[in-house]
């Protein structure tokens, strides 16, 4: 029997089946890849195999011996370790304080020496670079992955799960995670790697195994598999993977920024003189690791954020003084899909209708709003879009995912904007939805809309982009060309290194 | 084991039910509280619904308390909808009064009609300046609405105090920190034998429902009261809508001093409001913010208020067991929100296979 095994696990929540008798084995000396778009079951299944949910049947056996994980705890005792998508480390704590606090000595005394001996051990056998004495809130996201991987290994997990762990790297930090993974690997290690990249599973993974709606469709070799066949199996249907970027004349200056700077909350420059110009017809793609700037550049553009100096000038005027809904007025919509996805655009609490009458009722005359006239561009954005509701008048944190951000998009574009900003249009969305919203994007750009594009994945980016700005620490390092320039190139510019 | 596991979604049927059973189980508890008293508990529930709802009297007296309450409810439901802590109520309350009471003092000959107007416009503009501070901090410097407006009742009271014994005293009452009587030009006219302040009470319930349902800036403080960021990236002036929403919110709780001025006192006391400022709170909570359940919740609580009265004076109880039973049913029917949003599941575990497994090999 191999090493993990999950037999005939099912989980329900409610209505909902999210594990149905899912079977599922990791050897050790594998890296295993769990494949599945969102809401497939693949984060509940690894919640249950680390003590976070207790299953409705089914079992679980480690090292050939049936267990029971009441808690959390006992997975960490079995030796189960989980690195989730938000880290759990504590800022203010150094890297050795959050090792040692995920370690939980024995005695009442902690022991220095002999914890830091253990660290300088498992860094040395996996590869792991950590600054021990570095607070976390100094650190990159990717130190940070790599303090939370040294915090499960001093644990003594010999099981890994990883959710999502590239989301947030860029391609050299993804090399190195890599590495690590494969040292854990030569090491004896049991690693579980959850991802929707297929790439990545392509790259690094030994076997493959692919959920869809809660089942486990199957478990292939890695090599024996392609891309093509994996999305199929994801989604159950045949998809074309092409990202197009559609040839287009590029049209006239719409905006254009020069040497704009905005100051953060320590007066210190979060955007630091920024220029660049954006033109009708075009998808502007803005690539950079988290937090360089590109919510301080949108917030700018929309009039959200205070512009300390330069200036922004649309279509020959300029708008830094002014509000943001004069702005909107103007004919630029901002739309930024947060990591919680509701935060900023959307009212959570609140139906399709209200929230489609979120930009629309400001052109409404009188003091009084017209629900009616919400309604009907409700439903016609739910047409255009086709948004899967029961009716608009559904809450929209009811929704799923992909339909939340089809609202918010749908309402934006719906106001037909000259210039589009989005951000993260596709965060955390799956195949299919992605897709959609690029189509939607390619046909806004064929309107001759400019359009400026923040994304997260590189292959995206380069794949749909008219030009490509890269930023780091709230400046711009390059503007390049997609179409000849390597992810590679693109990745050191967003480390801020320029060639 | 006892699991809390959150609600779904509970129908509007589902959770009436709810709420009846609450109240049925506050009558046994307070049953039970009476019966260890000595007294027949059935006979002082019937006093308490023949004092608040049956005899003429003690319907006026309840619609008295009534009119208050659903008009400062009405005040705290708009503040509340933008998630503004109005805890304020009770000094624009006061406020209201400090307002009516200036105008019958420096314009005491003016005929009704514009004198019981101009007093409303002027408790409106007074309570509204005074919600205004907490707003004005709030936005300015991010100061806690909620404290401010809390700290602020007192200080209302004790302005309400140093004008009676000060500027306003009257030497009528032999030497005691009073007000004068209105004249008779300053009091509301009665309908029904009520004054008429009920009227003006459904009014307002009208316009604060077309206020939040149907126009703009209820539609804008609603979006602010769920989101804040949101509110501004739709390109909403935050400041604005908080201000305006906090003296719309000040200002009706201004007209119910007003009224309850006018109407019911016949002048300004620094004891008028009754804590009906800090029970507005719960009516509005219990109506769920919407004007017009907020009537019905405000008239029931007021009759609750006297029927605990009544029954003080027709069975000869100690006040004190009024307040024990008006608690207990306060305490269960706010309880039983509890149960609107989470459901208790007591179960015989299914023990899966696993658990099963572990078991042999203990």
């Amino acid at each position: 029997m191999a090493y993990v095994r999950l037999e005939n696990i099912t989980k329900i929540f409610g209505s909902v089946t999210a594990n149905d008798k899912i079977t599922f084995e990791v050897e050790k000396g594998e890296i295993h890849a769990l494949l599945g778009e969102n809401g497939s079951g693949k984060s509940t299944l690894m919640n249950i195999l680390s003590g976070i949910y207790a299953p409705n049947s089914g079992s679980i056996y480690i090292g050939g011996k049936e267990v029971a994980f009441a808690s959390p705890k006992d997975s960490i005792d079995a030796g189960i370790g989980m690195v989730h998508q938000h880290f759990k480390l504590v800022d203010v704590f150094t890297a050795r304080e959050n090792i040692a606090a995920g370690k939980g000595s024995r005695g009442f005394w902690s022991s220095t020496a002999e914890l830091n001996k253990r660290i300088a051990d498992i860094a040395e056998k996996y590869g792991l670079a950590v600054e021990l004495d570095k607070k976390i809130y100094d650190m990159s996201v990717s130190e940070k992955q790599t303090v939370e991987i040294m915090k499960v290994l001093c644990r003594g997990a010999d099981i890994l799960i990883l959710d999502e762990p590239t989301a947030v790297l860029t391609p050299q930090e993804i090399q190195i995670l890599f590495d690590i993974l494969r040292n854990m690997k030569k090491a004896g290690c049991a690693v579980v790697i959850i991802t929707h990249k297929l790439n990545e599973v392509m790259e690094i993974s030994d076997r493959v195994t692919v959920l869809q709606k809660g089942k486990c469709i199957e478990t292939l070799k890695t090599s024996e598999t392609n891309p093509q066949q994996l999305t199929e199996m994801m989604v159950g249907k045949a998809v074309n993977l092409d990202i197009e970027c559609v040839p287009m004349e590029r049209g006239r200056k719409l905006l254009s920024l020069d040497k704009v700077c905005v100051k953060n909350k320590e007066n210190r420059n979060a955007l630091d003189e920024v220029s660049f110009d954006v033109f009708s017809g075009e998808i502007l793609g803005i690539a950079g690791i988290a937090g360089s700037g590109q919510k301080e550049l949108c917030e700018a553009i929309a009039g959200l954020e205070k512009v300390s100096e330069g200036d922004i000038i649309f279509k020959d005027e300029s708008i830094v003084q002014l509000s943001p809904r004069d702005i909107i007025r103007r004919g630029i919509t901002m739309s930024f899909v947060p990591e919680d996805r509701l935060g900023m655009g959307l009212v959570a609490g609140m139906d399709i209708v209200e929230n489609v009458l979120l930009k629309a009722y400001q052109n409404m005359p009188g003091m009084f709003i017209n629900r009616a006239e919400g309604r009907r561009i409700a439903d016609d954005i739910i047409e255009r879009f086709q948004i899967y509701t029961p009716s608009a008048s559904h809450t929209v944190k009811k929704l799923s995912g992909g339909n939340i951000q089809k609202v918010l998009l749908g309402r934006e574009i719906n106001l037909n904007p000259e210039l589009l900003i989005t951000a993260y249009p596709v965060r955390g969305l799956d195949i299919g939805a992605s897709y959609k919203i690029y189509d939607i994007l390619n046909e806004q750009k064929q309107k001759g809309v400019g359009i400026i594009f923040v994304g997260e994945d590189l292959d995206v980016l380069l794949h749909l982009c008219d030009r490509l700005m890269v930023m780091h620490s709230g400046k711009i390092m390059d503007i390049v060309d997609p179409k000849s320039v390597t992810k590679e190139q693109v990745g050191m510019l967003m480390m801020g290194h320029k060639q | 084991m006892i699991k809390i596991v959150k609600q779904n979604e509970v129908s509007k049927k589902q959770s009436i039910l709810i709420m009846l059973g609450a109240i049925a189980i506050a009558f046994v508890i307070s049953g039970i509280v009476i019966a260890a008293f000595g007294k027949n508990p059935f006979q002082v529930f019937a006093g308490m619904v023949q004092g608040a709802l049956l005899k003429p009297y003690g319907i006026k007296q309840t619609l008295n308390k009534a009119i208050p309450l659903v008009v400062l409810s009405l005040g705290v439901s708009i503040a509340f909808k933008m998630k503004f802590w109005n805890i304020g109520a009770e000094g624009q309350f006061y406020f209201g009064a400090i307002g009516a009471t200036f105008c019958v003092t420096y314009f005491p000959n003016l005929p009704a009609y514009i004198l019981l107007p101009l007093m409303m416009v002027v408790a409106m503009l007074f309570a509204g300046i005074y919600a205004l501070i907490p707003a004005l901090l709030k936005v300015r410097f991010g100061a806690s609405e909620t404290l401010v407006t809390l700290m602020l009742n007192y200080i209302a009271v004790i302005f309400v105090d140093v004008l009676q014994s000060g500027v306003w005293k009257s030497a009528d009452y032999m030497g005691r920190n009073h007000v004068a009587k209105y004249p008779e030009n300053a009091l509301l006219p009665k309908l029904f034998g009520v004054h008429i302040g009920w009227i003006f009470a459904l009014i307002l319930a009208v316009i604060v429902y077309i206020l939040l349902k149907k126009t703009k800036l209820g539609y804008e403080i609603s979006v602010l009261g769920e989101n804040e960021r949101t509110a501004r990236y739709a390109g909403m002036n935050v400041t604005k809508i908080v201000i305006l929403a906090a003296v719309l919110s000040g200002g009706i709780c201004g007209i119910a001093g007003m009224l309850q001025a006018t109407g019911y006192e016949g002048t300004m006391t620094d004891t008028m409001s009754g804590g009906f400022g800090f029970t507005a709170i719960i009516t509005a909570w219990l109506a769920n913010l919407s004007a017009p359940i907020i009537i019905v919740v405000s008239f029931l609580f007021a009759a609750l208020l006297r029927g605990s009265e009544a029954i003080e004076s027709s069975m000869k109880m100690s006040p004190a067991i009024a307040e024990i039973i008006q608690g207990i049913i306060l305490f269960c029917v706010l309880g039983s929100h509890f149960f609107t949003n989470y459901k208790v599941i007591i179960s015989k575990r299914v023990k899966t296979s696993a658990e099963k497994g572990a078991e042999k090999n203990d």
